[in-house]
């Protein structure tokens, strides 16, 4: 199941309704590298609030998006990784290097804003 | 140490063959990890080892399958996870099971990760008749 990209003002904001496979998180990373040049947002939030399992595969694949955003001149913060996922990457030695992460899509937004003054992106 | 394997019904076979069927497979492994009393963590932790288990049998025997079930020793009880495959095998184990070591460009943390957060672990492998690993997560 495709996850919906919703863009607000300068932000790209892609919520994980549920469960994903890898093929969805591949796709997901190729549609926001892609969508930040063509909608030329300054900002991607990713919430993985509903994921229940962030393991090797999806912790890289969010990782490589955060990396190739940046490399297209934007900025990403991954938001709503629950507690329990987060000992379980920490318990397997997950790391996140450079990726910002927030607690909750008001605080993901917070943190675009300081990043990006306000959203703002020469058009 | 021995475990007694469970009843039928508290175990569960999933066919794995796809990046679909990890999903399936990490929902059973919760489900059975629930039903014993795990708190959510362990179930978290149960769920991703059994992710790491099937993405390895997609990436490197392209087909096998996970059997979970419940299982008690005297009065433990705890969940078995047996990932099965008939792939090409691991040449060298104690290669795999180094920290950091990957093949297949992840972060290189499947084998010994998984190790580390389950109680036993055990792998049987020969080389092109494929690979089985045993976990086994105590119920604290």
């Amino acid at each position: 199941m495709p996850v919906p990209i919703l863009k607000q003002s300068h932000y790209l904001i892609a919520t994980i309704q549920s469960a994903l496979n890898d093929s969805d998180l591949l796709q997901l990373r190729d549609a926001l590298v892609s969508k930040v040049g063509s909608l030329r947002s300054r900002g991607v939030i990713v919430d993985v609030t509903a994921l229940d399992v962030l393991d090797s595969f999806a912790s890289r694949t969010v990782r490589d998006l955060a990396y190739m955003i940046r490399l297209r001149g934007a900025e990403t913060v991954i938001v709503g990784i629950q507690p329990e996922v987060a000992f379980a990457m920490v318990q397997l030695g997950i790391t996140m290097e450079d990726v910002a992460t927030a607690l909750d899509l008001e605080e993901g937004l917070a943190y675009l804003d300081g990043k990006t003054q306000h959203g703002q992106r020469a058009l | 140490m021995a475990s007694v394997p469970s009843e039928p019904e508290n175990r569960k076979c999933v066919p794995v063959a796809s990046d679909d069927d990890l999903v399936v497979a990490r929902r059973e492994g919760r489900i059975l990890a629930e039903q014993l009393g795990f708190s959510t963590s362990e179930a978290t932790l149960v769920a991703t080892a059994i992710s790491e288990l099937a993405r390895n049998i997609v990436s490197y025997a392209r087909r096998g399958e996970i059997q979970v079930s419940l299982v008690h020793n005297g009065s433990k009880r705890g969940i078995n996870i047996v990932a099965r495959d008939e792939g090409p095998g691991i040449l060298d184990i104690n290669l795999a099971m180094r920290e950091g070591y990957s093949t297949s460009g992840g972060f290189g943390i499947g084998l010994p990760g998984v190790r580390r957060i389950m109680d036993e672990f055990d792998i049987a492998s020969d080389v092109g008749r494929g690979t089985t690993i045993t976990i086994t997560k105590w119920k604290r």
